[in-house]
């Protein structure tokens, strides 16, 4: 069936199946392979999307489900050629090593920052708590979510 | 990745809408709300239905708002709006209490309420917490609008009494003089599913136990409930002697199995500790002594 | 040490610079295998075992194959045709790419599709028929030696049971006799339950096999591309010349990634078959279920000691379940890996350990998962053990190691089993970890708590690992000795280019071997631009796991900077019309003696060294050189742990409230990357004490099957780490590195059981296995403890 989606800012139509997965939308169909997933269940939070304002794990989404509405992703983040001040907080904050869950991470911290200003480390990572990573221990996530609200925060 | 198996897809725009589609399909459709329980088993090819019927653009199915005496809850309700509704905090903690400790933010973020009642997995956690607080389920389908008491809702591991034609619309909890609740859980991990959980709720005059409500939850429970347990305390004093006692016949009456998340005899002492520990937080709420 | 004393050795380009990959990732722009996408690539799928142990009677694949999108279908007996039905594991055993005769653990590749797309290739693993006779399945390990027990492996010839090895080491004879003559002997059960690595990335390849020119080109997870290459043409007979495997960005691997996997084969064979390129990426629950776990050791360890705590002696037997096939990643000669360092870091009179190892229906591995070879078991067994002794004493756990911790003057220390630790200054980093935990307070802290009837627990774990495998002479994997080589290229304007044999999965290769040859040629990082990950352009070597890439590949770096420098040299001379012993390597540069603002850098010298300068005899132009690095010993990284926890003991749960780590790894090239990676191991120590394991029903049922089952610790779970370091130069490491990307997954689980098992001192506990979840806390503390391997005991 034919969708319309909005992914970062370019409208797209495609011809899916109902049963695609969104991830496999942005990644198969639409050539955006910032996004990552990482299990089949929802756990890890490395399809992390936003679907209009909010986080969602894109690989327990249809394709379907987002016609009409608005995806951003990884390769959304920042404008042009310059960085959201999340993804400078990351590489200045050592807060990735083999970077396959940093787009979800990044992208969740963008919400929580947009939500709030100047989170503490707790509340960042009850905010990302959905989300696994295997390298960083998550110290240094929080960290890079810490100097992104410290240096330019919010949008 | 796993991935689904062929499925059709019909874009549901009213509740009416919704039921006409339903009743046109009948067992062959699932309804698709957020998705996070029956995606997964479709990928796992555990649920293999033949339409999806999505009602995400019923707008009107998301709510939390106070009418007279009643908190309704709309059943297309994001979990993240039942955890930030001032409202339903204000009259019952232990709706915060429950959302903060389902799944994880982003989950929060998509998953329903309503999808997560019909899932009826056997360890749901709003189960347990509308069970206790005696809730009501609004059911609507081709002939009109039916209501059901938690108690019924559920008529066995996912399986509820919503029928081929139906759909769970609305949950509405009536708001009682002198309440407190709490929702009290263990888990191997944040955001897993429960080794065994318990919500609570009393209704107080002075010092005595009106009434009890008590909800279990992955512990083999009877409709979620400990129905004996909300008997032995209705019109007691709430000693911390009557509460412990309280939870001790949950745990009697509770049917736990062994699992990957624990050996049964632990889930029943765990059902006695956290209806014990859950009851002395509604209490201590009640009386305006907790947060 | 004062941060001026580690400052002393992390000099110029060494330090805490931000890692030049970086830049890529945050934007999304890394390139991991499930990113390529070729023209006219296809997709497979496993069908794989849903039993453990059943005779394969029929697989009928014909509804299968005839799927519009489905281009093939492989099945075992098409791979027996073209004798590929089975493939050598590391261990010198052999493993069914796909099943002919039966299948062995649940999971087990049984058909491979491929189709035009992922969605229709999966659909058409379900059109496939196979009829099972179903056969008993070997669950426990414990039984797999009795008489009666199902035969795993009836394909070996002469194989009569389940029994895979015998192993020993240290003097049985002379340890007894410790025992023998000991005030206080301490012996427990403990089984350090299987897990899973479960890197965030699962495996996956895409194959292109070109008919025209015979090459195959490989995109594929594996942290040793090099090695893969050579097993590739080994067991496909092609040429190794015409086969290029590249390994892009890895989201991780931790020692998931070194096996060849059946379903990379089947990639390979299904390229050829259809022409095309093939992808095929496994979903998570073939991860977890199929690719090589970690562990699975069921230990009984026993230590003597005097009655005032000088610890005397070790004892070990190990009953090793390796699953189905054997098909441990490991040196050779080392059938337990280096288990045989379980004489930690005491100073011991006498240690011997033996090691069984048997099949069982259970998915093949066995080392992997950051263990370091299998050190990561033995801190764990002599790190409860001297917990229990010093609880046996009476006397304070710290103090106990204080006392017998090995001393600085006894390095280089050959240990009972023959370990010949290279430096060490074990007093002062348990002191820097005391003094950091405030370890008088807390005691004090839990005294006032247990009083009030709160339980809180103080563990500690001092380690001591072996890691840079290894020297030639007696460290193989298939006979290829563990020696890696490096390229380093210079441009003629003195930019190098590096090429190495091991290969990153977040450990920030491009970044830290950039700085490691700029600190040998007074270049800047951003002038060396690292290349790993492409068989085609770097060099020969074994790739990395057991923390060896800064220890082998970083020392060949070294090496091949060091041979540059030394040829510069020449043409400096030559340059500056002065003998070569006229210059001395001062500050980056060429210096002439005693007139040090005459000189030339690197990059003046390599435009010379292209440029028509007459150079000497015998001086080649150019400045590029290579090396090979046969380390003399391996390194020895050492650590001291402290973990604080709360534990309720009337629902079980714990709560990590305080994690303090102070590692030892020698010189630290850049030392933000090395607490990243303890950061890393503090976070798999946790999860491994308290709830990642696999385990199985007694069918033969993996029960750690997906994500919401194999629990892995969140942001919550893990606490903000309190770091410290000490410097102790390795002896025989060019730049004095040791190596740490194992060190706290080795350390920290240690700390976190002893944490909780002193918590729960007051119910008599001494002992409780691993996963420390709730169900099994609990079930300790009623003194009824659970087996931890088996589901439903």
């Amino acid at each position: 069936m034919k969708v319309t989606v909005t992914v970062n800012g370019a409208e797209y139509v495609r011809d899916v199946e109902p049963r695609l997965l969104l991830i496999h939308l942005l990644r198969d169909e639409l050539g955006l392979t910032g996004s990552h997933w990482g299990c089949d269940t929802s756990n890890c939070g490395a399809c992390v999307v936003w679907l209009d304002e909010t986080p969602v794990k894109s690989c327990t989404v249809l394709a379907v489900m987002a016609d009409g509405r608005h995806v951003m992703t990884v390769e959304g983040l920042g404008s042009g050629t310059s960085l959201d001040p999340v993804q400078l907080g990351f590489a200045q904050c050592h807060g990735l090593q083999c970077g396959f869950c940093t787009p979800g991470m990044m992208l969740t911290a963008r919400w929580l920052l947009n939500r709030n200003r100047d989170p503490s480390a707790a509340e960042v990572r009850e905010a990302i708590s959905g989300q696994i990573c295997r390298c960083t221990g998550y110290e240094n996530i929080v960290r890079a979510v810490l100097w992104a609200a410290k240096n330019g925060g919010t949008e | 990745m796993q991935v689904p198996a062929q499925v059709e897809y019909e874009k549901a725009t009213s509740v009416e809408h919704a039921i006409s589609l339903l009743a046109r399909y009948g067992s062959a459709a699932r309804v698709l709300a957020g998705g996070h329980s029956l995606i997964p088993m479709m990928k796992l090819r555990l649920a293999q239905p033949e339409v999806l019927i999505d009602i995400n653009g019923i707008t009107d199915l998301c709510y939390v708002n106070l009418t007279g005496a009643e908190l309704r809850i709309g059943t297309l309700t994001r979990h993240v709006q039942l955890l930030e509704s001032q409202i339903a905090g204000e009259h019952f903690a232990i709706l915060h209490d429950a959302e903060r400790v389902i799944a994880d933010p982003i989950v929060r973020n998509w998953g329903t309420v309503g999808g997560s009642l019909c899932q009826a997995d056997p360890s749901e956690d709003l189960s347990a917490a509308f069970a206790a607080m005696k809730s009501t389920m609004v059911i609507q389908g081709p002939d009109g609008r039916r209501e059901v008491s938690a108690r019924e809702f559920h008529t066995g591991p996912y399986e509820t009494v919503v029928g081929p034609a139906e759909l769970l619309t609305e949950i509405t909890l009536p708001i009682r003089p002198g309440g407190g609740s709490g929702y009290q859980k263990v888990a191997r991990r944040t955001g897993d599913w429960p080794v065994g959980a318990a919500g609570a709720a009393v209704w107080l005059t002075g010092d005595t136990i009106a009434d009890a409500g008590i909800g279990l939850t992955a512990v083999g429970a009877t409709h979620f409930a400990a129905a004996e347990a909300e008997e032995y305390l209705r019109g007691r004093t709430a000693t911390e002697e009557t509460l412990a006692r309280a939870g001790e016949i949950a745990a009697e009456n509770c049917r736990p199995v062994t699992d990957q998340r624990g050996p049964a005899d632990y889930k029943r002492h765990l059902a006695c500790e956290l209806t014990t520990r859950a009851l002395r937080l509604a209490v201590a709420r009640a009386h305006g002594q907790a947060a | 040490m004062t941060g001026h004393e580690i400052e002393a050795h992390e000099t110029g380009p060494y330090g805490s610079i931000p890692r030049k990959e970086d830049a890529r990732f945050v934007r999304g722009q890394g390139t991991f295998v499930d990113d390529i996408s070729l023209p006219g690539m296809l997709h497979g799928a496993i069908l794989r075992s849903p039993v453990a142990h059943a005779r394969i009677v029929s697989v009928d694949v014909t509804a299968a194959a005839a799927h519009p999108k489905v281009e093939a279908v492989l099945t075992g007996a098409d791979l027996a045709e073209r004798g590929l039905a089975w493939m050598p594991t590391l261990s010198g055993d052999v493993q069914a790419v796909l099943a002919t005769d039966k299948v062995r653990f649940q999971g087990q590749e049984l058909a491979f599709v491929v189709a035009r797309d992922r969605y229709a290739a999966r659909d058409a693993l379900e059109l496939i028929a196979v009829e099972y006779e179903p056969l008993p399945p070997l669950v426990d390990a414990r039984t797999a030696l009795a008489e009666d027990a199902p035969l795993v492996r009836d394909d070996l010839g002469g194989q009569a049971g389940n029994h895979i090895f015998d192993w020993t080491a240290g003097d049985k004879a002379a340890t007894d006799a410790v025992f023998s003559a000991a005030d206080v002997t301490v012996g427990c059960d403990m089984v350090y339950p299987r897990s899973h690595p479960a890197p965030l990335e699962t495996c996956g390849i895409v194959a292109a096999f070109d008919a025209v020119t015979g090459r195959l080109t490989l995109w594929s997870t594996s942290q040793a591309p090099h090695a893969h290459r050579t097993l590739y043409s080994l067991i496909t007979g092609l040429p190794e010349h015409k086969i290029r495997v590249v390994s892009p960005d890895l989201g991780g691997g931790f020692g998931n990634k070194v096996p060849v996997y059946p379903g990379y084969l089947c990639a390979v064979v299904a390229s050829m078959v259809t022409g095309r390129p093939v992808k095929w990426v496994e979903d998570r629950s073939e991860n977890l279920m199929s690719t090589t776990f970690a562990r699975d050791y069921h230990m009984h360890g026993e230590i003597a000691a005097t009655a005032d705590g000088r610890i005397l002696g070790l004892r070990a037997r190990v009953l090793a379940d390796h699953g189905a096939f054997n098909a441990t990643a490991q040196p050779t000669r080392y059938p337990a890996g280096f288990f045989h360092i379980f004489t930690g870091s005491y100073d011991l009179q006498a240690a011997f350990c033996e090691v069984t190892g048997v099949y069982t229906n259970k998915a093949p591995g066995g080392v992997a998962y950051s263990c370091s070879f299998r050190i990561t078991e033995a801190v764990y067994l002599v790190e409860r053990l001297v917990d229990m002794l010093a609880r046996k004493l009476g006397m304070d756990p710290a103090q106990l190691r204080m006392r017998n911790l090995l001393r600085p003057e006894q390095f280089p220390y050959t240990c009972a089993t023959g370990w010949q630790y290279d430096s060490g200054d074990y007093l002062r980093a348990l002191a820097l970890a005391l003094d950091i935990a405030g370890y008088d307070e807390l005691r004090r802290e839990q005294a006032e708590r247990r009083a009030r009837g709160e339980y809180m627990g103080i563990g500690i774990s001092f380690f001591t690992e072996g890691v840079g495998a290894g020297p030639r002479g007696h460290m193989d994997i298939l006979g290829l000795a563990m020696v890696d080589g490096a390229d380093l290229r210079v441009h003629p304007t003195g930019k190098a280019v590096l090429g190495i044999s091991v290969q990153t999965q977040g450990q920030g290769h491009e970044t830290t071997f950039a700085q490691i040859v700029a600190h040998e040629l007074g270049l800047t990082p951003d002038d060396v631009e690292v290349v790993h990950g492409d068989t085609d352009r770097t060099p020969f070597g074994l790739g990395t796991y057991g923390s060896r890439s800064t220890p082998v590949s970083g020392a060949a770096a070294v090496m091949a900077a060091r041979k540059v420098r030394d040829r510069a040299r020449l043409v400096a001379a030559a340059m500056l019309e002065l003998s070569p012993d006229d210059l001395e390597w001062l500050d980056g540069k060429w210096r002439v003696r005693g007139d040090p603002d005459r000189g030339a850098g690197i990059a003046e010298i390599a435009m010379a060294a292209h440029s028509s300068l007459e150079l000497p005899d015998g001086v080649e132009g150019h400045l590029d050189a290579s090396a090979v690095y046969n380390p003399p010993n391996l390194t020895f990284p050492f650590g001291a742990y402290i973990c604080v926890t709360d534990v309720d003991p009337a629902t079980g749960e714990v709560k990590v409230r305080r994690f303090i780590a102070v590692d030892d790894c020698g010189v630290r090239i850049n030392p933000m990357i090395v607490e990243g990676q303890v950061h890393r191991g503090l976070a798999d120590g946790i999860g491994m004490a308290l709830m990642q394991a696999i385990v199985f029903d007694e069918d033969g049922n993996c029960l750690g099957g997906s994500f919401m089952d194999y629990l892995l610790p969140t942001a919550l779970e893990c606490p903000s780490p309190e770091l410290g370091a000490t410097v102790t130069p390795s002896p025989h490491h060019p730049i004095g590195a040791k190596g740490i990307g194992e060190s706290a997954t080795v350390g920290s689980p240690p700390a976190v059981v002893n944490s909780v098992v002193d918590a729960l001192a007051p119910f008599g506990v001494t002992h409780a296995d691993m996963p420390l979840t709730p169900a099994n806390v609990w079930r300790a503390i009623q003194g009824r403890p659970v087996r931890p391997d088996l589901a439903l005991s």
